[in-house]
């Protein structure tokens, strides 16, 4: 078209027009370390792992999942999920269901039976791992997927530590735990039950190991000094609980009082509902102050548990036992009142926490112990080079989930220090704050709740009491992930620059900006639901 | 076909036969008969693949036609006097936007006071905003200047006004030669813009344009009516061709060869001006007469050769440029620049006054015998202006003007409209 | 029926797009090979409302139009960004004629548009005419009133940021009551914008009984393109108020700009609606209601309302008009999401 001058033109011919200029800030597509992420002990990428779950694609979740902790089936049921308390979800309505939607993954590639990945290449150098718990276990994946050889050392006739000895099998049944711990060995890992290791220094030695990771967990039973009778039957939890996964299942008798007030009180307390008992705890503090986790005392509650708040046991006798009441000082700590009362008691229990059994330990030159726990750098050494330590063993928290993450940690400082290298973490992102989402965009849904066995069945069977979440409910508790500071690929800030200056790239491929036209508005930014995008001062 | 029919359906006639596509109207007097004639043309089906759109105003209808005109339609509007002022800002923009929407204008008067009659204000306010003016003599001419309008207009990509003076020519019923449709396709191909909406060629039209380059814009705007200023003579020879009658041009002389006097008008006043001439002729006096029918572009070569022979030039015009005089003689002057000429500004008409040829008469007399003043208002009664200059003069509070003078003149009420 | 939110739960039709919505349920903002009909390189202000709504509107009446549109565009802020010599950003024919016609133009492209279709020269073209409040509830009232009465076949988009901001800011029959403008200053007994003047347009039109009327705003991407698209799949005089929220002249942040026409829906200062044949036909519902101050707070043109003495009657009457647009139009749901 031959045109008339100037009043008409070209389209789209601004593009010639370069706004970039007008900038004095800039938006700049960032990853922000989730709270959830941040909180995880064995620091799973839960975000990241919940984005593949978004879409159904749940072995490339689980797949996600598994680079950081190989046992989601298992995580699913005994973590005590300290991400969702973390999760910014929780101040909009309730935390995202992780844990749920784990559990789900997991039991999904059980089912499906997807298998870890096996190691490329073999780097020769050899490590030894004392202990199947979850914390061995774990350093055992993960120095095996770097490529060493690893051989395990287990003490007991089966793997999986605790979990197998302590927590019952209504909260973790065991062709779960097995089939998590198998996947492991099937990776090539060298384990020798029943061969408890007596010095360390001597076994890895003979073995010729090059380094060795230590997570022999803390088995051994605190005892109270309570006078008792003769006839007094006391047994420690640790013992009673161990005894449940052997053929011979110990006499309790009907009534049995159950002493401490941690997780082990209330699960001894339940096993023993199990089998018969009528239990009964005896703790010296209230409810509030109890260790045990909130809904684990809730679920006892609910099969008919009995609690004595505030009471200690004073003797111990035949079918009887004496109680003192407590009243809480002005600190809240326990004092004797001086008011006595008996009960009955066929049988007690103790769980009061348990010690370390550093026997293995015995004559290793740099080792330091305190608080019976063995001492750690934040590599996981301990003061003597070559021997690394977790879990339980050494100072912090005692779970499952921080025992796993100090298996992985130990692996990479491990395989650094064989190397004759130290593993530098990366440089952890900003954390996505609740401030940072614009929670406009998510829609209000409530979570899921887990389906429970009927309380029938949960006085009477060892029968799993928390279900699974199905396919659906999986994917609706997935999608409730505001995927805080990540991009989630949801089309806003291509959407909303008023400029154009947002280039999409594609599924998977996320966006970029145009710095010629981006304006620095900052729109994007704001409205951006899940914080993806930050404004930087441009350098003028 | 020859007819004896009223201008104003033989100018809807024209238009029909030049196969418009969009027709917008609004009415005003004495505009009215044509875009009447044309609605029913169309709501009848005697003009095919046309809308006729009954717009709310003046400024709708051109502001209509510049959007139908800027997406390839040929577009046709007609107004007059208020009606053309309301639609001001869409007159320029239409030219501005060199779209060649073709509109009639009935000559009308400007108020206050409002006055539906004849004179030539209101085009002329229009004077300088981009379009082609065209005034016609005589029906014949109006009908057959809306054909040549449509493809000058096209041609050069300007819109043009076809000016015929209201009532005297519009709701005159004389003999007009109405051409054949094949005559008129023949003359007028389809329109091809230059610029057109289309989402085929996506253009943006009507940009912001700044120092930079309005300038220029407006330097072509004048290029392309000096191109029109060559065309216009060509499409009349062009159209007599066809037509087989003489039509449009730029000027038309009238026994100025060996005139003295020549006088210089627009439209229909033509007529009466000749018949007087012819009157004086026969008495020996040396005068003639040169109609001017392209106002805008204005012809100044032309003009100037009509009148370098003449001792003295007179302009009788139907528009006053209050403060100054005359409008169209501004024009004719520039034109006569460095000729030795006498020139007089004669403002008649105005408001639908009778010319009458006793008073052409006597004035073309007085100026063949040097006595013209340089500014003379046509049968001006100085009686009543007097009075009413007086009681200004004297009376703080003299009233509306327009009102004491009718009743001076004694008219008790008139009829507007 | 109006506008339904998906309950999709991730962020339902919140978002633009999300990966995770089927393709149907994206907006046209989503698409990779969107037109961007008003493309980059424009000299609107950094966050500017107006531009964001006509790209969104005019991008999703060329998708409802399979790329066959024309726009006419009335003059203003969107005109004069959009448009100076020597670059235009706009992708598709477009015509700015004057600042008072743009109907009255719209219904000449409209009218040529079906001749030549009936001649068999062009396909089924489609004409939308855009403009700001200024231009269209007052120098442009009387034509765009003309192109309605007459049930052109247009769809004209009021952009509406409430006044006449390209001329520096001034008061327009849109300007909302205590906004401050360069003409309805902050001083004297009642400072800013008069209460009791001004039109709201939609209703006017509506009063027209033109097949098809709504009300959108920039923040509401999923229901401005439906309305859009719907109004597109309408022939006859079609209208779409959008409120598009103006950094400069509301004197508010430019990353404000959505979250501004967000709380205006929520606090029930604009109700976005739509009517068929002048009867309302939906509404968007409240979603999360706020007080006006949330609203009025984060704009310079209300800064007198909330100085050392709060204007608390002032902002009362603000709210009171607020709720009563939440009863007129029924703006709140029990179960809004
Ligand atoms: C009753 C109970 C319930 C619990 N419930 C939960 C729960 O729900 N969620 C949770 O997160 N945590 C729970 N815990 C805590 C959790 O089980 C432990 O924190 C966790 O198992 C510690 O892992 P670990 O690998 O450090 O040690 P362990 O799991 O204790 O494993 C240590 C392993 O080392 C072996 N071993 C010991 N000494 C030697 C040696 N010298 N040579 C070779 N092998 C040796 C042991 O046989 C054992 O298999 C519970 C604990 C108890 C007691
Ligand atoms: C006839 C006429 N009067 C006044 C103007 C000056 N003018 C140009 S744009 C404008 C304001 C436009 O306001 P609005 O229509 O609300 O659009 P905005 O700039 O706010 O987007 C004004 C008053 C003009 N161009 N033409
Ligand atoms: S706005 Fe959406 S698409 Fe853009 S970075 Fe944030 S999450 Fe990703
Ligand atoms: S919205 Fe667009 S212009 Fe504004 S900061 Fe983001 S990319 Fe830049
Ligand atoms: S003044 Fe307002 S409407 Fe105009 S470009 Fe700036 S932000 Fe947009
Ligand atoms: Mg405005």
């Amino acid at each position: 078209m031959d045109k008339p001058f100037a009043i008409t033109l070209d389209p789209g011919s601004s593009l010639a027009n370069h706004t970039g200029s007008w900038r004095t800030s800039r938006p700049v597509y960032v990853d922000r370390l989730p709270p959830c992420n941040k909180q995880c002990p064995a620091g799973e990428d839960i975000q990241g792992w919940l984005f593949h779950a978004e879409s159904g694609n749940y072995e490339s979740a689980w797949r996600h999942l598994t680079k950081d902790n190989p046992f989601p089936a298992i995580m699913g049921r005994v973590c005590y999920h300290s991400c969702e308390g973390a999760c910014n979800r929780g101040q909009i309505d309730e935390p995202v269901g992780i844990n749920s939607v784990e559990r789900f993954l997991g039991d999904e590639a059980l089912k499906r039976g997807w298998k870890l990945t096996a190691p490329t290449a073999e780097s020769g150098k050899h490590v030894l791992i004392v202990g199947a718990g979850p914390s061995g276990m774990s350093a055992a994946y993960h120095l095996r997927r770097l490529g060493h050889r690893v051989t395990v050392h287990e003490a007991g006739p089966l793997l999986g530590g605790m979990m197998r000895f302590g927590i019952p099998k209504y909260r973790l049944p065991r062709d779960v735990l097995e089939a998590e711990m198998q996947r492991v060995v099937e990776l090539g890992v060298h384990v020798q039950l029943n061969s408890k290791v007596e010095n360390i220094l001597d076994t890895m030695q003979d073995g010729k190991f090059d380094a060795a990771f230590l997570a022999v967990g803390a088995h051994i039973g605190k005892r109270a000094t309570i006078p008792a009778g003769d006839a007094a039957k006391i047994i420690d939890a640790i013992s009673l609980l161990r005894s449940m996964e052997g053929e011979d299942q110990p006499m309790l008798g009907r009534r049995v009082v159950v002493y401490g007030g941690g997780n082990t009180a209330i699960d001894v307390a339940r096993t023993a509902k199990r089998m018969g008992a009528e239990p009964l705890i005896v703790y010296r503090r209230t409810r509030e102050k109890m260790p045990a986790h909130d809904f684990e005392v809730e679920e006892a509650l609910q099969e008919g548990i009995m609690v004595k708040w505030l009471s200690t046991i004073k003797q111990a006798d035949e079918s009887s036992l004496t109680i003192e009441k407590m009243a809480l000082d002005s600190k809240g700590f326990p004092q004797p009142t001086g008011e006595f009362e008996t009960i009955e008691a066929d049988s007690l229990v103790l769980a009061l926490g348990q010690d370390v059994d550093l026997g293995l330990l015995e004559g290793v030159p740099g080792l330091q112990v305190s608080d019976g726990v063995v001492q750690v750098g934040s590599n996981m050494m301990t003061g003597h080079p070559g021997i690394f330590a977790g879990g339980d063993m050494v100072p912090a928290e005692r779970n499952v989930t921080v025992g796993i993450g100090h298996g992985k940690a130990a692996a990479k400082h491990i395989d650094a220090w064989l190397r004759s290298e130290e593993y530098v973490a990366p440089v952890k992102h900003d954390t996505a704050a609740f401030e940072n989402l614009n929670t406009w965009y998510y829609t209000d849904a409530p979570k899921t709740v887990r389906p429970m066995l009927d309380i029938i069945r949960r006085q009477s069977t060892f029968d799993e009491v928390q279900g699974g979440l199905d396919e659906s409910t999986a994917l609706f508790e997935a999608r409730r992930c505001l995927s805080c500071g990540n991009c989630f690929e949801c089309d806003n800030c291509y959407g909303v620059c008023p400029d154009n200056a947002v280039i999409k790239l594609g599924p998977g491929k996320r966006f970029q900006f145009n710095y010629d036209y981006c304006k620095g508005c900052g729109m994007c930014v704001a409205e951006c639901p899940c914080g993806a995008i930050k404004m930087e001062a441009e350098e003028i | 076909m020859l007819k004896q029919t009223e201008g104003s359906h033989a100018v809807a006639e024209a238009v029909a036969l030049c196969r418009p596509e969009v027709i917008c109207a609004y009415p005003i007097s004495p505009q009215t008969h044509i875009v009447e004639g044309l609605g029913e043309m169309v709501k009848g089906g005697e003009v095919e693949n046309c809308e006729f759109i009954n717009v709310e105003s003046e400024f709708a209808a051109m502001s209509v036609a510049i959007g139908s005109s800027a997406t390839g339609a040929r577009t046709y509007t007609a107004t007059a006097s208020q009606g053309i002022l309301f639609m001001a800002e869409a007159v320029y923009n239409a030219s501005g936007l060199g779209l060649p929407i073709v509109m009639t204008v009935a000559n009308r008067a400007i108020g206050a006071p409002i006055n539906i009659w004849n004179d030539h204000t209101d085009a002329l306010s229009q004077r300088d905003s981009g379009w082609i003016q065209l005034f016609a003599e005589t029906n014949q001419e109006a009908l057959d200047l809306h054909i040549q309008a449509f493809k000058l207009a096209e041609e050069v990509s300007l819109p043009v006004m076809v000016c015929m003076d209201g009532f005297i020519l519009t709701h005159a019923y004389e003999r007009v030669d109405v051409p054949t449709q094949e005559q008129v396709d023949a003359f007028l191909p389809p329109y091809e813009p230059r610029q057109v909406l289309d989402p085929k060629e996506p253009v943006s039209i009507g940009a912001m344009v700044g120092p930079e380059a309005f300038s220029e814009v407006r330097y072509l705007a004048h290029a392309k009516q000096m191109q029109a200023l060559e065309l216009i003579p060509k499409l009349a020879e062009e159209f007599k061709t066809v037509f087989g009658r003489e039509s449009g041009g730029l000027t038309r002389s009238y026994l100025t060869d060996d005139a003295e006097t020549i006088v210089v008008a627009m439209g229909s006043v033509l007529g009466t001006i000749k018949d007087t001439v012819d009157e004086m002729r026969a008495a020996g006096e040396k005068i003639g007469v040169l109609g001017i029918t392209s106002y805008r572009p204005f012809p100044i070569d032309s003009v100037r050769a009509a009148l370098q022979n003449a001792q003295r030039v007179v302009v009788l015009e139907k528009s006053l440029a209050v403060g100054i005089g005359g409008i169209l003689s501004t024009d004719v002057r520039m034109a006569m620049s460095g000729l030795q000429l006498r020139g007089h500004t004669v403002v008649a008409g105005l408001g639908g006054r009778a010319i009458t040829r006793k008073s052409l008469r006597a004035l073309f007399a007085k100026a063949a015998r040097g006595e013209l003043e340089h500014l003379t208002f046509l049968d001006l009664d100085w009686n009543v202006v007097n009075k009413q200059l007086e009681r200004e003069r004297t009376t703080r509070r003299s009233g509306p003007a327009a009102e004491s003078m009718l009743r001076d003149v004694g008219v008790i009420a008139a009829r507007i409209g | 029926m109006s506008f339904q939110p998906l309950h999709f739960y991730q962020t339902g039709t919140f978002t633009v797009g999300n990966r995770l919505l089927a393709e149907e349920d994206r907006t046209v903002q989503a698409e990779i090979g969107r037109t961007n009909s008003l493309n980059s390189g424009h000299r609107a202000c950094q966050g500017c409302g107006e531009a964001l709504g006509a790209r969104f509107a005019i991008d999703a009446a060329m998708n409802a139009a399979r790329g066959r549109l024309i726009a006419a565009n009335a003059t203003g802020c969107l005109e004069v960004f959009s448009t100076p010599y020597p670059e235009t950003s706009w992708q598709i024919p477009w015509i700015h004629s004057l600042f008072g016609n743009t109907a009255a133009v719209a219904t000449g492209i409209a009218a040529a548009i079906k001749v030549k279709k009936q001649k068999g020269e062009m396909g089924d073209v489609r004409v939308v005419a855009q403009g700001g409040d200024g231009g269209t509830t007052d120098i442009g009232f009387g034509c765009l009133s003309g192109m309605f009465e007459r049930n052109d076949d247009v769809l004209y988009i009021c952009y509406d940021n409430g006044g006449y901001m390209n001329t520096g800011v001034q008061r327009s029959s849109a300007t909302p009551p205590a906004a401050r403008t360069a003409t309805t200053m902050p001083v004297g007994p009642e400072p800013g914008n008069a209460f009791g003047q001004g039109k709201f347009l939609p209703a006017i039109a509506m009063a027209h009984e033109i097949p098809y009327v709504a009300t959108a705003t920039v923040a509401g991407l999923h229901d401005l393109e439906y309305k859009v698209t719907k109004a597109m799949g309408m022939r006859g005089a079609r209208y779409i108020h959008i409120l598009v929220p103006c950094p400069l002249g509301w004197g508010a942040a430019s990353q404000d700009t959505i979250k501004l026409a967000r709380l205006a829906k929520e606090t029930g200062i604009f109700p976005v609606f739509e009517a068929e044949r002048g009867e309302v036909t939906g509404v968007l519902k409240i979603r999360r209601q706020q007080p006006v101050e949330e609203y009025l707070k984060l704009q310079k043109r209300y800064a007198h309302l909330f100085g050392k003495t709060p204007a608390v009657e002032t902002i009362a009457r603000l709210q009171a008009a607020a709720d009563k647009n939440i009863r007129k139009y029924g703006l709140l749901d029990q179960e809004a999401n």
